[in-house]
């Protein structure tokens, strides 16, 4: 069901006044960790929470600060990662525009649980709006006293930074974004070491989804037990989902983690388009593997979409009705990780190329049969090849789409044209 | 000198936010390229000592990150989401109808050099497709209508 914890003020215009913010209770989450709580037990309280990374990969975010090695001499840094740029996604710029103390809060006590006294947020460089409202919010904080050096007279020292990038998918993973945050190509390291111990100018470091940590304020407000009992057992809390695509109200929802798909796009969504019937689904952004109908009634946690074969990832959920051309999905993603491979590992930066060269080939009348299973091949030579899963994600909605539409492929190569013509090509 | 004061000295003020202060380059590219409108080879030596960095530093970032334009464009740049859940509610044919309106080349400079047009990839605003990003803001829910009181707009502007 909707369940607004995150958005509970997101239609508040004065949201992003601090005024307004700490009219709400604002603030008072940091305040009491500050005088309140050690480091140790901030991190207990997330750990308690079962709060997990909303950025992609789900790890659990309290575990993930506890790695954070407490006797380093080295400084330590919080980056908060709010790249967005997963094709389907859009919600933290939502949190960042509507509700950007929320974020800046979470920053605030994420710092202090792992001893760091800086704290960037990389947003991504096209997301101007975004950006601007959250060094607002900062520029606010300080002012109050609620950041820069000792914070409220406890001795804490915290600056907090807005980083803006350049336009790069790749930024988003974190050893990259960690990279262009140092000034550099946003190539991706290899790891180990892990960013915790060896990240940003080879400190300590931890990244977070800025969703992620815009639930922090609401557990230590709470109780990690509340947070806990929101959702499933283990996938604790609500999400966001952007639900965009063939459905009549497209837009971001917050759902109770466990809400069967079906409610996020018959209830919530107002059902397909134009009354046509429903295709495919993809359920977490383009790197994950698609859905079909039958599926409709999974409920959205970790646990439960992975066994019906695909991921809850970042949490865009596109809706493709019957006619959409699954060839020509595969080619607009392949176009996609062509794109955006950062050219360091061969497999990838050649791999993704070729893909996207058959596909053209194929829409254009020239595929041969031969090349579903090259297609098939290259994704083989490319999953598990590469340094980071651009690569692995690259492949998904290639082999998606030929595992469950391959009969689209064939009449594609048999006869030139699509099987299915994308009728829903114009927006006059 | 092609960058301003006021550019110089908001790059040195970056320059002095971060514990490193090659970590400005990114924030200073975007002054550049705003102030400019592109970016070229000669203006990253400018960059470069603004921050206190090496040129080629500045260059090898710079070009990598393709959000920076690398030659010359219109007053206004265009960019249509041709992504997938723009694609599904019509990108493709945003695309064609600016194209054609304004008369240019994906990639050209409109006569009066006010528009260019490109396709970009998602720019995270896919549930209020379909989308365009004109300099730095952004339009969405597009419709015929829409955009035809945009480029209005903009041509009143000049
Ligand atoms: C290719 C690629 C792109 C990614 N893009 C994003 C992104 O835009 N935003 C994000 O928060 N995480 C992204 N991630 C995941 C990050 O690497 C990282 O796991 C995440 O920021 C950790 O935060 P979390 O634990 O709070 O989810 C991406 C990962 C990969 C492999
Ligand atoms: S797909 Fe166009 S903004 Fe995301």
């Amino acid at each position: 069901m909707e369940k607004k914890i995150l958005f509970a003020n997101i239609d508040d215009p004065g949201q992003p006044e601090i005024d307004t913010y700490i009219s709400k209770g604002g603030y008072e989450s940091f305040k009491k960790v500050l005088k309140e709580m050690k480091p140790e037990e901030v991190i207990e309280e997330v750990k308690k929470s079962g709060l997990r990374g909303r950025g992609g990969a789900g790890f659990p975010a309290g575990m993930k600060w506890s790695f954070v090695p407490k006797d380093s001499p080295k400084p330590k840094y919080l980056v908060c990662n709010g790249d967005e740029s997963e094709p389907g996604t859009c919600k933290d710029r939502v949190l960042m525009e509507h509700d950007p103390h929320l974020v800046v809060e979470g920053m605030a006590i994420a710092a202090y649980a792992i001893g760091a006294n800086h704290a960037f947020i990389y947003i991504r460089g096209e997301f101007d709006h975004p950006a601007n409202q959250m060094r607002k919010a900062i520029g606010q904080a300080y002012d109050k006293g609620y950041l820069g050096k000792n914070i409220l007279g406890t001795g804490y020292d915290l600056e907090m930074i807005v980083h803006t990038g350049g336009g790069a998918y790749i930024c988003g993973e974190e050893t990259a974004l960690l990279n262009s945050l140092e000034g550099k190509p946003g190539q991706t390291r290899i790891r180990p070491p892990f960013p915790a111990v060896e990240g940003l100018y080879a400190c300590p470091t931890v990244v977070n989804n800025v969703e992620t940590l815009s639930n922090v304020s609401l557990i230590i407000k709470n109780g990690g037990e509340w947070y806990a009992s929101i959702g499933t057992e283990k996938s604790t809390g609500t999400r966001i989902f952007c639900l965009s695509g063939h459905v009549k109200n497209p837009g971001n929802y917050e759902l109770e983690l466990g809400t069967p798909l079906s409610y996020l796009i018959n209830d919530l969504g107002g059902r397909v388009i134009d009354g046509k019937k429903l295709k495919a689904i993809i359920p977490g952004g383009s790197s994950t593997p698609i859905l079909l109908p039958d599926k409709i009634d999974t409920p959205l946690d970790f646990e439960s979409i992975a066994q019906a074969g695909s991921m809850l990832g970042s949490g865009g959920v596109i809706v493709m009705h019957e006619d959409t051309d699954m060839v020509w999905v595969a080619r607009t993603l392949a176009h996609f990780y062509m794109h955006e491979s950062c050219g360091e590992c061969t497999p990838c930066r050649q791999g993704t190329k070729w893909i996207y060269d058959i596909l053209s080939r194929i829409t254009f009348g020239e595929g041969k049969m031969d090349d579903i299973d090259l297609l098939l091949d290259l994704c083989d030579n490319i999953d598990g090849k590469t340094i980071c899963p651009l690569g692995d994600a690259a492949v998904i909605p290639i082999r998606s789409t030929i595992n469950l539409f391959r009969n689209e492929y064939e009449y594609y190569i048999k006869t030139g044209k699509p099987l299915v013509n994308n009728k829903f090509m114009s927006f006059v | 000198m092609a960058l301003s004061t006021e550019s110089i000295d908001a790059i040195k003020e970056a320059a002095a936010r971060y514990p490193h202060k090659k970590s400005a380059i990114l924030p200073a590219l975007t002054i550049a390229y705003r102030q400019i409108g592109y970016l070229y080879d000669d203006l990253y030596i400018e960059v470069a000592d603004a921050i206190g960095v090496s040129p080629n530093e500045v260059a090898s970032a710079a070009t990598f990150y393709t959000m920076f334009p690398k030659q010359k464009v219109g007053k206004y740049l265009i960019q249509v989401c041709t992504n997938i859940s723009c694609g599904l509610m019509g990108a493709e044919s945003l695309k064609e109808y600016l194209l054609k309106k304004l008369n240019v080349k994906e990639g050209g400079i409109s006569e009066d050099g006010l528009f260019t047009v490109v396709s970009v990839e998602c720019l995270g605003s896919c549930t209020t497709a379909p989308m365009m990003q004109v300099n730095q803001t952004y339009y969405e829910n597009l419709t015929k209508e829409k955009v035809d009181e945009i480029l209005n707009d903009l041509r009143e502007k000049g």
